[in-house]
């Protein structure tokens, strides 16, 4: 599968990530290298196959309903780019 | 206090508790090696009172005959380890600034057993790379040179190239690695220094920053088996804040640990024998299957067939993971932002992670994000993961026929810088060795077993079953015991 | 089938509507993290650094919420899958700290159920009728965006983020608004029962995404619009209304419905597009490698069983078929849990059933309607109801003392026997006593006992009401009657 420029744009905005049209000319072959190592995959056949859920044979385990965490405001906000009256500002969002 | 800087962990945590030498003096010697490698760039940032600190508890300790397992012993922590007060970068430029408020498990179990913090080593940004030169803070360079005399620079390996090159140099005896796809085993491999990867779940991931969640997998970086064993005991163990953690007892490696393996079989899988490898590595996995046969061990002949769709099925699942494990890198609560004039909440988050990611982690986030993509779904991800099945399965049957595996670490010994950055699936290829046991949790370890005819260190790998560290320690020791590699990098720096 | 159609210029037009209601699990942490639930907390104060997906933060899942959800599906019937597993929703969104939310699509947790709607022949359904539930999963609600506190600025506040919901995907089977606010009202009054959810739409713990498509009688599915968030029985009733005329309006006029993300607006009740969300649609959903598949053990599954009350439904059946109280009592009573509750504890403290489901009806709702409150906020307890119940049927009081007894309670919060006997508000049946009353009254209207006497007999009532006037209340009204007979006979 080979991927063209326009792909790259499509990615880019679903990833969130602004590329220039240069950028997304020089991604689209590199991508697409990436891609045909990738599409060995189709070749094995993996009917009956179940796809593997679990790394280490393991069980989920489940927490007790308890509060142990939060009240942290500060430890929360520490590090923000941007925070006022105990909240994190962001560019107004329009809905 | 050089000689203080060529000990082991054990030769330091011996000493000390003897009183050959003060926890003090210990951590003001690697301080010194620290501050006299900048040329290295191995680390991003010093921590020497991080260092200090924790030296003078170990003296205050001694004082009143108190010791933990690793006091009087200085590290270095790959930059991927939150660490409070202290930044954590992951070597993105996205988390420049960013101060975790938070310790991770494993280093807040090795600080908890004494160790003291030299600084944050340099890596390859979030963890993606084998050279080190994906880091948003310059390249780490290898202690290493040819022997040639052309001084070019070589790759310390990656993602962990930091931790390796820093303890080949004798900037610290041991440090924190952290393994996706082989960024412990590459880049010990590539310095000359041991390495191993427990099995996935033995090490809290919690406070790590995440690459790929169902592959990364923390481990510790030392110059011998011994000293990989020490630090192992204090890493691992269950922790209740990660789902995946194992909720099984640490045994006591150290203890058992011995060269000596008659009674095992060693496989030797045919399909690690790729085209084009040097005959050298071909030549020292021969050698290494002749000190197995001298330990002990009975050597098989096994074969894992989907071993070369290992890449690709990797190359599906970390980029897919990681898209979405790097969606929280967003400039709203830590890190960089990059507010554009009249930017929205939408074009900010573009904008930010334009300029804060590298090229090779934007490469992998849109590998990533393609293959979740609607309507690509199963053909990439579902069938990757269905390889991954049946790859755990080739493994799990070769586990029928012998207890480990002999292999080489990678295809190569260490490249020059920039001699394959221009080429994404080249440098892909390093790890076509240690991807296969990342892809199935597996143990892996890989140790110093000689040098090519450049003078450069090459490093065999050992592969064990599920929770068989002592299986994969034991054969990495019976290598190094009969490998006698003292090699080390002539200091230029 | 309800026969609610849509007029159109050019015939008539069904209603298909779907919903998928967002229910908060009651539980005192969140899904995945230790932070309180607790509601109006100061901003930011209820967020664990998981919550705020700090990096190298990990979920790990609350048991709690796991049960109320297999115990929300047990309730309506549901098969519930012993494997399932979380799946990562990816965007991107300043309320969504992770960039994905943590849910539930491939292998939810319960899968196919139903649950009926009753017959409500005023609103338009004839008999009762069973909507098909398709799925209950449970995933993370996300934070709150503040966008009026600033000119140029969002506030993002992460309390909400990360606490546990349930989506509960009904089957496109309602055809009238009427239906779907029916099918609110009972899952509403499910997971009351079974204390899964408070139900609390106006603190936003239930909300609903209202899926509605318009055809022609017997042709196909039409393209439907989802309308996000809907926080009243109300709203949602009246976003189908608005949304289904619209697209009739839209299709009559030769245009297309748009598959797309709507919003209500309540104050104009109307549905408008929501564009910010158009791009969004490629989730890219995946299993989140944080977590292992979750197992359920028979144990547990036993447990839940075990723990489940007695369903709205059922209660309403035995209440008729075994207390005999009326239909029309035992749907009011078993409509909401604490109403049913309330009720069982009247009984256990020995009220009549009959008796006590009437007074409750009549008596108490009407009280409760007059001051404004609910059930849950009632001056009066059920023991002392239970008190009151008692004193009339001992004949202690007669049914208008009981209401002025009633009243005082309300007020005062008293017991009644303490009220009857400060205020002497004992009926009497002291025929002496009684007889002398009559005697006086039957005296002093001579006239009226000539016209009794003489075939007016519906005089005898007066007789009664001077008799009652003259005794305050107090007498007997049986004993009164009999004594009267007994005068006027002789
Ligand atoms: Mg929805
Ligand atoms: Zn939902």
């Amino acid at each position: 599968m080979s991927v063209d420029s326009a792909t790259v744009r499509k990615i880019a905005s679903l990833a969130r990530i602004a590329v220039s049209d240069a950028e997304a000319e020089a991604l689209a072959p590199e991508l697409s290298k990436i891609l045909g190592l990738v599409e060995q995959l189709s070749e094995v056949d993996t009917t009956g196959i179940a796809p593997l859920a679990a790394v280490v044979p393991n069980h989920l385990r489940l927490r007790d309903d308890v509060v142990t965490d939060g009240d942290i405001r500060d430890k929360i906000l520490k590090n923000a780019p941007q925070a006022e009256h105990g909240f994190f500002a962001v560019p107004k969002v329009i809905e | 206090m050089t000689e203080l800087t060529n000990l082991t962990v054990a030769g330091i945590r011996d000493g000390f508790r003897n009183g050959d030498f003060t926890a003090r003096e210990v951590a003001e010697g690697f301080i010194g090696q620290v501050e006299g490698a900048r040329a290295l760039n191995a680390f991003i940032i010093e921590t020497p009172d991080h260092a200090i600190a924790a030296a003078e508890a170990a003296d205050r300790g001694r004082a009143v005959g108190e010791f933990g397992a690793l006091s009087g012993v200085p590290m270095g922590i790959k930059d991927l380890f939150c660490t409070e007060g202290y930044q954590t970068t992951a070597a993105s430029h996205i988390l420049e600034g960013f101060v975790p408020t938070y310790e991770s498990t494993v280093t807040a179990k090795l600080f908890g057993a004494g160790a003291g913090m030299l600084g944050k080593l340099n890596m390859d940004q979030f963890a993606m790379g084998s050279s080190n030169e994906t880091s948003a803070f310059g390249n780490v360079i290898s202690p290493w040179r040819r022997n040639n005399g052309d001084g070019a620079a070589l790759a310390p390996g990656g993602s962990s190239g930091g931790s390796s090159a820093a303890i080949a140099a004798r900037l610290c005896p041991a440090a924190t690695g952290t393994d996706t796809g082989g960024s412990i085993r590459q880049p010990a491999a590539f310095t000359g220094i041991s390495g191993i990867k427990p099995t996935y779940g033995r090490c809290s991931r919690w406070g790590i920053v995440a690459f790929a969640s169902s592959l990364d997998q923390a481990g510790p970086m030392a110059r011998d088996v011994r000293d990989c064993a020490i630090l192992l005991e204090v890493m691992t163990g269950f922790d209740p804040r990660d789902s995946t953690s194992l909720d099984l007892p640490v045994p006591n490696w150290q203890a058992a640990l011995s060269g000596d393996l008659k009674g095992k079989r060693i496989g030797i899988p045919k399909e690690y024998r790729v085209d084009g490898m040097p005959p050298e590595i071909e030549a020292l996995w021969q050698q290494g299957i002749a000190w197995m046969k001298d330990a002990g061990a009975e050597i098989v002949d096994v074969s894992l067939p989907h071993t070369k769709y290992a890449l690709p099925a990797y190359y599906i699942i970390a980029p897919a993971e990681a898209s979405s494990n790097l969606a929280r890198y967003d400039g709203v609560r830590y890190g960089q932002r990059e507010l554009p004039d009249g930017a929205g909440l939408q074009d900010m988050y573009a904008a930010t992670r334009a300029a804060g990611f590298g090229d090779e982690v934007k490469r992998r986030i849109m590998i990533g994000t393609y293959v979740l993509s609607a309507g690509y779904y199963d053909a990439y991800y579902t069938q990757a993961q269905k390889v991954r099945a049946l790859i755990a399965r080739d493994f799990e049957q070769a586990w029928t026929k012998c207890d480990m595996l002999l292999t080489p670490t990678a295809p190569s010994a260490a490249f020059g810088l920039g001699e394959k950055q221009a080429d994404p699936i080249a440098m892909y290829l390093n790890d076509v060795f240690t991807v296969p046991a990342s892809l199935a949790g597996l143990p892996a370890m890989s140790v110093p077993a000689g040098l090519d005819s450049q003078g450069l260190p090459l490093g065999l790998q050992i592969i064990g079953k599920p929770l068989d560290e002592q299986g994969v320690l034991d054969a990495g020791l019976a290598i190094e015991e009969r490998a006698g590699f003292t090699a080390r990098a002539g200091k230029w720096w | 089938m309800s026969n609610y159609r849509i007029q159109g210029a050019t015939g008539e037009w069904e209603v298909v509507i779907g919903l998928e209601v967002h229910a908060q699990i009651t539980s005192n942490a969140k899904l995945f993290s230790g932070a309180s639930t607790r509601f109006g907390n100061e901003p930011n104060a209820n967020v664990s650094l998981v919550d705020a997906a700090m990096p190298g933060m990990l979920p790990v899942l609350n048991r709690e919420c796991v049960r109320q959800a297999v115990r929300t599906g047990m309730a309506i019937d549901a098969q519930i899958n012993k494997w399932s597993r979380f799946d990562r929703k990816n965007y991107f969104y300043a309320d969504l700290p992770q960039g994905y939310q943590i849910s539930q699509l491939y292998h939810p947790i319960v899968g196919e159920g139903s649950l009926l709607i009753d017959a409500d022949e005023k609103a338009g359904i004839p008999e009762p009728k069973t909507i098909g539930v398709e799925r209950i999963h449970i995933e993370q609600d996300a934070g709150k965006l503040m966008h009026d506190q600033h000119p140029t600025r969002s506030y993002v506040d992460l309390n909400r983020c990360g606490v546990a919901l349930m989506e509960i995907v009904s089957r496109p089977d309602m055809s009238s608004p009427a239906e779907a606010g029916a099918y609110i009202r009972k899952l509403r009054s499910i997971l009351r029962y079974v204390g899964s959810c408070d139900g609390n739409m106006e603190e936003g713990s239930m909300r609903a995404d209202v899926n509605v498509s318009v055809r022609r009688a017997g042709e196909e599915l039409g393209t439907r619009t989802e309308t996000k968030n809907v926080n009243s029985v109300r709203f949602v009733m009246q976003a189908i209304e608005y949304e289904a005329g619209r697209q009739v309006d839209v299709l009559e006029a030769g245009g297309k419905i748009v598959q797309e993300t709507r919003l209500f607006d309540p104050d104009k009740a109307v549905t408008r597009s929501m564009r910010s969300k158009e791009d969004a649609h490629d989730y890219r959903y995946f299993p989140d490698p944080d977590l292992l598949p979750l197992e359920l053990e028979d144990s547990f599954l036993v447990d839940c069983r075990a723990s489940l009350p007695e369903l709205p439904d059922a209660k309403r059946a035995r209440y008729r078929d075994a207390l005999g109280i009326s239909a029309y009592a035992a749907d009011v009573i078993t409509a909401d849990v604490e109403t049913a509750r309330w009720f069982e504890t009247l009984l256990a403290a020995g009220a009549e059933a009959k008796a006590g489901a009437n007074w409750l009806t009549s008596e108490l709702f009407g009280a409760l309607n007059r001051l404004g409150r609910t059930i849950s906020d009632c001056p009066v307890s059920p023991v002392q109801a239970a008190q009151l119940l008692a004193l009339v049927a001992d004949g202690t009081l007669s049914g208008s003392l009981a209401k002025q007894v009633f009243e005082i309670m309300l007020e005062s919060g008293e017991d009644p026997a303490k009220i009857v006997d400060e205020r002497g508000m004992k009926q009497t049946s002291d025929t002496g006593a009684i007889e002398a009353v009559i005697a006086g009254i039957l005296a002093a209207n001579a006239d009226k006992v000539e016209q009794y006497k003489g075939g007016k007999e519906a005089l005898f009532g007066f007789f009664v009401g001077q008799t009652m006037k003259a005794m305050a209340g107090k007498a007997n009204p049986k004993v009164v009657n009999d004594l009267l007979k007994k005068a006027l006979e002789a």
